[in-house]
């Protein structure tokens, strides 16, 4: 674009008095576009706006307007009650703020709508920090708004309160979420500033308990601008790096604004998405952050987030050993129970033989006696004797005798030889071998 | 085997000891794995003390653990 030398009303110059309109020397100006309107002015020769020939366009007078009520007034904080509010399609929100006599149309761009927990309602008391401007399209006086608090922290609540239904109405606030924090972890990662004293806490705490855990400490600012950006990166490298068994992410205690980054819904998010079992730890007793409603466990400190998060080392050594004498008795037990029962496995096993020997005998005694009565010796005993021939038969007639024979005799002690005299003679009474 | 896992399953492997009903064989093969698995978790309490690390992340997305004091 060609710079082009113009006639300019300068109506306002920087060295002299604001409030007074006065004619002043030409001056070059480089913007050409906006200054059509002026030229003519000039060019009709009289002072700008004093004769209809003069005449002002509006355009001129807004946009000297705006120059002069910007130059006027520094950024400043205004007070009174919201009302008309409206948020535009274009990411803009306009309402008014008044009081009981006067009003201001208010603006906030979309570009400055980050660092406002929310939109305000109407009714709403509110502080607005913003520059004081014209509006020239509508000639309007209007308060450019880049921050704002509404009494008792309105803003945030009602920011934290639309976060919690959201991530409610997501189901990422159930209790059936939460993961066991893990009872012996090996590693846990620590999100936090690196010299805050959050982190002097909870090494502290952990060195004292349990010094075989090993502590990653994942910087993050906690506070501030970047907090929230920083602690979703760390935490999604805790999520991502998986080797830490559980996380701790959290801060000391802090003014209620300080802590505002745990109630962002992107740190919750993160933190609800982390692969490892999260504990909170915002070191502050009284509110319960957006994060402590996420996180698996709520401390209410660093120092009791590593308490929650490490066993006393002592206490698993006595645990230990513990079972080694459980599980030692319980074999003893065991054995003891099994030895008895060989004992008396092994007393009824010869029970039972001893008796069953004992029967045998008594039964072969019983039997032999019966023997012993049928016995021929008892006769023998008696006196009686047994002929039998050489052949061994019994010889019970005297048919069976004849002179010269040879026999033997078979007494009560032994047995003797004989000869028969003479034969078949005689009577012998007949012989009976009972 | 994490400590937790041996611990779990030195509290199993105890209640079944426990029973009256166990097989002796079977008490002496899980006393002796009872025994292996206390060793185990006791060597996860004597390890080194831990020390303080910083995670770094490197361009390529692996992970280093560094020494927060360089």
């Amino acid at each position: 674009m060609t710079a082009r030398r113009v006639e300019e009303l300068d109506l306002f110059g920087a060295e002299n008095d604001r409030a007074r309109p006065r004619r002043s020397r030409p001056r070059e100006r480089r913007k050409a576009s906006d200054d059509a309107a002026a030229r003519a002015e000039t060019a009709a020769g009289a002072d700008p706006g004093t004769k209809p020939e003069s005449a002002i366009a509006i355009s001129t007078l807004t946009r000297i307007a705006k120059d002069v009520v910007e130059g006027a007034f520094t950024p400043l904080w205004i007070r009174g009650e919201v009302s008309d509010f409206k948020a535009h399609r274009n990411g803009h929100w306009y309402f008014c703020l008044r009081d009981e006599s006067a009003q201001l149309r208010c603006v906030v761009w979309s570009r400055d709508r980050q660092r406002i927990p929310a939109a305000p309602d109407d009714g709403m008391q509110l502080c607005a920090l913003g520059q004081l401007t014209v509006y020239p399209a509508r000639g309007d006086i209007q308060f450019r708004v880049t921050a704002m608090e509404a009494a008792g922290d309105g803003l945030w609540r009602k920011a934290l309160e639309l976060s919690i239904a959201k991530l409610k109405a997501e189901g990422l606030l159930d209790v059936e979420r939460k993961r066991r924090i893990p009872s012996f972890p090996r590693r846990i990662a620590v999100v936090t500033s690196p010299d805050g004293a959050a982190l002097h806490d909870i090494l502290a705490v952990l060195r004292r308990r349990c010094p075989v855990v090993e502590v990653v400490v994942v910087p993050a600012r906690v506070q501030g601008d970047g907090a929230v950006d920083e602690l979703v990166a760390a935490i999604e490298r805790v999520s991502r790096w998986r080797e830490a068994d559980t996380v701790i992410v959290g801060r000391g205690g802090g003014a209620r604004e300080d802590l505002w980054a745990f109630n962002d819904e992107r740190v919750a998010r993160a933190l609800a998405a982390c692969e490892v079992p999260t504990i909170s730890a915002v070191g502050h007793e009284v509110d319960v952050t957006l994060c402590d409603m996420v996180a698996d466990l709520r401390a209410p400190t660093p120092s009791a987030a590593a308490e929650a998060a490490a066993p006393v080392l002592a206490d698993l050594a006595s645990q230990l050993g513990a079972r080694a004498t459980a599980m030692r008795n319980a074999l003893q037990r065991r054995a003891m129970t099994a030895r008895t029962r060989l004992q008396r496995e092994s007393r009824d096993l010869r029970f039972a033989a001893t008796r069953g020997c004992e029967r045998r005998r008594s039964r072969l005694e019983n039997t032999a006696g019966r023997l012993n009565a049928l016995s021929p010796l008892a006769t023998l005993a008696r006196g009686f004797a047994v002929a039998r021939d050489d052949s061994g038969r019994t010889l019970i007639s005297r048919t069976g005798f004849a002179a010269g024979m040879h026999f033997r005799l078979t007494l009560r002690d032994g047995e003797i030889g004989a000869t028969v005299d003479s034969g078949g003679e005689g009577t012998v009474p007949d012989t009976t071998i009972e | 085997m994490s400590y937790e896992e041996d611990l779990a399953r030195i509290e199993s492997i105890v209640s079944e000891l426990e029973r009256d009903d166990i097989e002796l064989d079977r008490a002496l093969a899980l006393f002796e794995e009872g025994v292996e698995r206390l060793r185990s978790a006791s060597k996860a309490l004597e390890r080194v003390e831990g020390q303080v690390r910083l995670l770094v992340e490197r361009s390529d997305g692996s992970f280093e653990l560094a020494d927060p004091d360089r």
